[in-house]
């Protein structure tokens, strides 16, 4: 399951995400950002390196009350 | 565009164009395809060279310069300002002017630029050999003996996008231009993916009405200002500025390099009208370890052609398009793949020993708290004044570590 999410309207389409994701799941035009669901690990280092803050992690829903997961586990 | 050619260059910034320009100079039929639907825009960069550098690889015209930059300060947390010697000067580019230039160069030279081309993946060939169930040899072919494009190498072209349309075209040798966010190199089986950590992640604003001195640089150093990084004021004439942050990405996983760049703005520019607001990522690694695999070559941002300690890579970008270029154009010339090879020799003899060393000064200076950074300014300051070059504001700070300082001393061949 997909974890990002790309808020709309906002990605100046840099590259700097394309460039740390390390299973190339990254697709950018000249203007248009979209992540390939089947290649993305949720690995989250997209996120962490948008200078604008345009990529979100959407941690996923709490299976237990109390636990919640991390990136890792939803490989 | 013809069906083929001998040289296809994904990516037409300063990287992409120089090596177009050098290989078809020599006689290549060289393809450049970008993305965007034009070329040099829009400008993710502080657009500051030093003047050296850039002679060496291009001559010079007068349009491309906004400001020529005399002086360099450096400025500690605290506040405290080094104005080091740097032994020659810099200038702030126009960009926008500059690669374009570079394309109709490349162009006078007897390259095709195409824009609007977003290139999506390689073409493997299918040599003869291949359909009957033989495997395409792991190496390269012997010298001289290679033919056609079949055997040249295992990618025959790319296919791209065109008005929403796939098209291909076939080349001998395919270029990965196509800068920080590079994915061909990655379809050739390169590892060319940039660690978080070296990633510097970067938002900049063109300001305007601003009074500045026009031949000042200054860059800004600190954790509370940017954190693993630094921040630049470029000037650029007519009280305009690129202003700029960049960050590693590890900083970065805290707070994003846009908030630390607002909060600058809004304290030392309050009156500023933003022009452009920008975001970016260079790649501050040490070079790519592959730079040829069989016949796809890689340049500039998408080989981590970058001095890793200061972020710049227009001008080292260039001079590995130019040495790729003229690699590629002997490799044509004389029909031999292996040819290539001299491309990485080169390189890593004119530049890439010297950015293995600046990556390392790099590291050993990001890891310095704000105390220590304010420290190094101070104890600068007490140096008599003809002493105070870049070179002895870094043997100030790396002098707890004689190894590095060494080391500096022999790649660059100070005294
Ligand atoms: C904020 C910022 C400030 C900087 N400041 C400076 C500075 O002051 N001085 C300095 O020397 N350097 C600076 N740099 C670094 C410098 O901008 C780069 O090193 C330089 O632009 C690299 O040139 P290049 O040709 O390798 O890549 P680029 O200039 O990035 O060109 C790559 C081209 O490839 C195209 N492309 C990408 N993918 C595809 C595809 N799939 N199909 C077709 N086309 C594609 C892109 O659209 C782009 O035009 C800065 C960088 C940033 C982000
Ligand atoms: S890093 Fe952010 S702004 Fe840049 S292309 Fe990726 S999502 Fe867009
Ligand atoms: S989460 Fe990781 S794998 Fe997925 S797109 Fe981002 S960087 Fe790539």
């Amino acid at each position: 399951m997909l974890l990002i999410e790309i808020k709309p309207n906002s990605c100046d389409f840099c590259g700097c995400c394309v460039g740390v994701c390390p299973e190339d799941a990254i697709e950018l035009q000249e203007a248009h950002i979209s992540i390939i669901e089947e290649r993305c690990t949720n690995c989250a280092k997209c996120v962490w390196v948008c200078p604008f803050e345009v990529l979100l992690f959407n941690k996923p829903e709490k299976r237990r009350s109390g636990a919640s997961v991390s990136p890792e586990e939803t490989r | 565009m013809k069906p083929r050619y001998d040289v296809i260059i994904v990516g037409a910034g300063p990287a992409g164009t120089t090596c177009a320009r050098y290989a078809a100079a020599r006689g290549a039929s060289v393809l450049v395809l970008e993305k965007d639907r034009d070329v040099g825009m829009p400008v993710r960069c502080g657009e500051a060279v030093s003047n050296r550098s850039l002679e060496s690889i291009v001559p010079i015209d007068p349009r491309w310069i906004a400001a020529t930059i005399k002086r360099f300060r450096l400025i500690s947390p605290s506040g405290h300002i080094v104005e080091p010697d740097l032994g020659g000067y810099g200038y702030v580019l126009e960009r926008r002017i500059f690669d374009y230039d570079l394309a109709r160069l490349a162009v006078e030279a007897g390259a095709e630029v195409h824009t609007k081309c977003y290139v999506d993946d390689l073409l493997r060939a299918t040599p003869a050999s291949h359909a009957e169930g033989k495997a395409i040899p792991a190496t390269d072919p012997a010298p001289g003996t290679t033919a056609d494009n079949a055997q040249d190498g295992a990618w025959k072209g790319v296919s791209y996008q065109w008005k929403g349309e796939r098209r291909t075209v076939e080349g001998r040798i395919i270029v990965a231009a196509d800068g920080v966010e590079s994915r061909v190199g990655k379809w050739a089986g390169i590892d060319t993916t940039t660690h978080m950590r070296d990633m510097e992640t970067c938002a900049q604003m063109t300001i305007s009405n601003v009074d500045l001195e026009d031949d000042a640089c200054e860059f800004y150093f600190g954790n509370d200002t940017a954190p693993m990084g630094y921040l630049w004021v470029f000037p650029k004439g007519h009280g305009m500025a690129n202003v700029g942050v960049g960050i590693s990405g590890m900083a970065s996983k805290k707070t994003a390099a846009i908030r630390y760049l607002r909060r600058f703005i809004d304290q030392r520019f309050p009156d500023a009208a933003v022009l452009t607001t920008v975001a970016g990522g260079v790649p501050c690694a040490t070079t790519v370890g592959t730079l040829v695999q069989r016949n796809v070559v890689l340049v500039g941002d998408a080989a981590h052609q970058v001095n890793p300690l200061s972020g710049g890579g227009i001008t080292s970008g260039m001079i590995g398009g130019k040495l790729a270029g003229e690699a590629i154009a002997m490799a044509i010339e004389k029909n031999d793949l292996s040819l290539l090879n001299n491309y990485p020799k080169q390189w890593r003899k004119e530049i890439g020993a010297k950015h293995d060393t600046y990556y390392r000064m790099k590291a050993a200076v990001y890891k310095f708290p704000d105390a220590t950074l304010d420290d190094i300014a101070i104890n600068v300051l007490k140096l008599r004044e003809d002493k105070r070059t870049i070179w002895g504001v870094f043997r100030t700070a790396l002098r707890h570590q004689p190894a590095l300082v060494w080391e500096m001393v022999k790649t660059f061949g100070l005294k």
